[in-house]
């Protein structure tokens, strides 16, 4: 894992002390809030509904133990014992209050961590593939070069006061579990000639205008990608939309001025600046790399894994369900959902943090991963592990075999916490897990993604969802509205409007409706709900969506 | 705008605390909704407004909020105020830990 260096550990330590200042001129009234809201922002504090809310990067969402360890010492002294995993691989504090902060943050810098640009318009923490370093159709650990743009991009003189956020994510595998075409620039490792370079995704984003990024180019060779980002970011800089935050995003930039005109000043920008990256950045990216080596992966008898196997159907289900491939042969990832039927999604409680911790540090090479789907992965764990890490987890109540199916849903934290919201989405995501959980159903529906924003904005990325789910405040009602068909992946699409929403007690029996239609429609088990979206279109699922007489529903299907 | 038969308060969050306070008769702020005081004249509720933003080192963000009276008190007429009268519905925290809802 990357260390801090002693740059990096000044540059932390002065910001702190910084903010130190900040509050403390806050409290005595030197600053008003009007002056103290961008320094606040700056660092990743938040006033929500009811409390402050801080939120830490977790750089291309890894951590070590003693990273969540000390995640779950914040969560007990100054917060409520618990925290908020989001889509954007940071941790979110609900309830600091203003003068422990600059604390927290001390805190955060024993362990590497901090709070810088995870809010404001500037270039946010960098994110990747939770499975970096450790899937098996990667070609190269993406983290590396995220933390090369991570350090590029940290207080970056030119970039502190952009038009507006800038998301950056980064990918080394063909299959995209990053969602590159939903950030401002994603970015997939790709091959040409046997030499690496990166495909170059830009102009996406969710929101109000939700847009699905276009290739600027195929391919940039890995010494020319920060001088290529840096210009792309430079004309943005210049040329985005100051007079309205609602244009302001880099994907409205490039729709008013179109790609092909954008293209033309990012290479005549790059002609600019290329000379003057002479190598430093590619003697820090080996130094980087190094940081990123494989484990030192081990062997151990897969007996009692195989008995355990066979003889345990909910471990089997377990297993089925939640480990993905690893490069390494009888290695795996195990996902830890954080979807708990009737649990908020993406939240953990410290004792649970402390537990993660514990297995990472004694099956995961001291590895862990945050997802944007708000789950927690163990990256590198050998199979031989598996019992023991379940019988751990179920001990926490965090064994839910659920990864990628009904249950495994995004939310955003909505009108429970959110100051922005419209409508809340928590209780919604609760209630179809707890729901569809006691029909028994889930494993029999298969993959299916539902994702739910509070409002418009849009930090559920319901418009990616299989389903999405969109809260609204309808004439002084909580109103929720219906996408279909969206994908997140290496196929995007964003949800198309299904028609009128619904009010919250009318939202199970909606889903329910799409669901058995799906189920009666498909032509196999194995055709998912996404492929059966794609082959029937809009249409038949809106009417079965708003059916309310299911008898004819089913005559429909028949 | 004057609104007819459509009392309001003043409410804020903390500076400190960051939790939702309401404004009172003696230019205080409390955590207990019913402790507000209630404006039926909007140019009154006006001059007050003024009054409680210019308590900068105490609150942060001051707006007016519509509420309806019941046998209860009063009690405020959208769900967003009616969510910051409690807490989140997700957990016991906030206003509903303690005595105020
Ligand atoms: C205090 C809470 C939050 C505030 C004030 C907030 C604010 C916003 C705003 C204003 C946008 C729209 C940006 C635009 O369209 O230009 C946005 C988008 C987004 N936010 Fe949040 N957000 C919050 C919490 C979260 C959380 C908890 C997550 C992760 C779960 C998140 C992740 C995202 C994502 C993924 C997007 C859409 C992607 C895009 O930027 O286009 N946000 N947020
Ligand atoms: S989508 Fe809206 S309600 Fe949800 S966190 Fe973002 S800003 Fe808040």
């Amino acid at each position: 894992m990357y260390k801090y260096n002693d740059f990096d550990h000044a540059f932390v330590t002065s910001r702190n002390a910084q903010f130190r200042e900040q509050v403390n001129r806050r409290i005595s009234g030197a600053l008003s809030e009007d002056e103290f809201k961008p320094l606040r922002l700056m660092n990743g504090l938040y006033l929500q509904l009811h409390a402050y809310m801080l939120r830490v990067a977790i750089p291309y969402g890894t951590l070590n133990s003693a990273q969540m360890r000390q995640l779950a010492m914040i969560a007990d002294r100054w917060d409520k014992g618990y925290g908020h995993f989001t889509t954007r691989q940071n941790i979110q504090f609900n309830w600091p209050k203003l003068q422990d902060v600059p604390n927290i943050l001390d805190a955060l810098a024993e362990v590497e961590m901090h709070a810088i640009q995870t809010s404001g318009n500037t270039i946010r923490n960098v994110t990747a593939d939770h499975f970096a370093g450790a899937a098996a159709d990667e070609i190269a650990d993406p983290r590396i070069y995220a933390e090369l743009i991570r350090q590029w991009s940290t207080d970056h003189p030119e970039f502190q006061f952009l038009p507006r956020k800038f998301k950056v994510a980064v990918t080394g595998a063909k299959q995209d579990r990053a969602v590159i075409h939903a950030h401002d620039i994603g970015l997939q490792i790709v091959e040409q000639n046997g030499k690496p370079g990166m495909r170059i995704i830009i102009g996406g984003g969710l929101g109000r205008t939700p847009m699905i990024g276009k290739v600027i180019r195929e391919f940039v060779a890995m010494d020319d990608i920060l001088p290529y980002l840096e210009s792309v970011v430079s004309v943005w800089n210049l040329l985005g939309r100051r007079d309205n935050k609602y244009k302001a995003r880099i994907k409205i930039t490039i729709h008013e001025n179109g790609i092909d005109e954008f293209s033309r000043l990012v290479d005549e920008r790059f002609a600019l600046i290329r000379p003057s990256f002479q190598g430093f950045d590619q003697t820090l990216l080996s130094e980087i790399s190094d940081a990123f080596d494989a484990p030192k992966f081990q062997r151990f008898d897969l007996s009692a894994f195989d008995k355990r196997y066979q003889g345990d159907p909910n471990f089997r289900s377990w297993v089925d369900t939640n480990i993905s491939a690893h490069k390494q042969a009888d290695y795996a990832i195990a996902a830890i959902s954080l979807k708990s039927h009737g649990e908020t999604p993406g939240d953990a409680s410290s004792a649970q943090m402390r537990r993660i911790a514990d297995l990472a540090k004694t099956y995961s090479h001291d590895e862990l991963r945050i997802s944007h789907e708000q789950n927690i992965v163990l990256p590198h764990v050998h199979k031989a592990h598996l019992p023991n890490i379940y019988d751990a987890l179920r001990a926490i109540g965090l064994a839910t075999a659920n990864i990628g199916l009904i249950s495994d849903i995004i939310a955003c934290p909505g009108m429970d916490y959110c100051a922005l919201a419209t409508a809340r989405s928590i209780p919604i995501a609760q209630d179809i897990a707890t729901h569809f959980d006691a029909l028994k159903l889930e494993h029999e529906i298969g993959p299916l993604k539902i994702k739910i924003s509070g409002c418009i904005n849009a930090c559920g990325h319901h418009h990616v969802g299989h389903i999405g789910i969109l809260g609204l405040d309808r004439a002084g009602v909580e109103n929720y509205q219906i996408t279909l068909g969206g994908d997140g992946t290496e196929t995007p699409a964003i949800g198309e409007r299904a028609g009128p929403g619904f009010c919250a007690d009318e939202v199970i029996p909606a889903i329910e409706r799409l669901i058995h239609f799906y189920m009666n429609e498909r032509l196999a088990p194995s055709e998912t709900f996404l492929e059966c979206y794609r082959r029937l279109g809009l249409g038949p699922f809106k009417s079965a969506l708003y059916e309310t007489d299911q008898s004819k529903v089913r005559a429909n299907a028949a | 705008m004057p609104r007819p038969n459509f009392d309001q308060i003043i409410t804020a969050n903390d500076l400190l605390e960051g939790d939702v306070v309401y404004f009172t008769a003696a230019a205080t702020w409390s955590r207990d909704i019913q402790k507000a005081e209630v404006f039926s004249d909007e140019a009154i509720a006006q001059v007050r407004l003024i009054e409680a933003m210019a308590q900068t080192n105490i609150i942060v963000g001051a707006y007016l909020m519509p509420i309806q009276h019941t046998k209860d008190g009063h009690a405020p007429t959208h769900f967003r105020e009616e969510f910051r009268t409690k807490g989140p519905s997700n957990y016991a925290h906030g206003k509903q830990e303690q005595t105020y809802v």
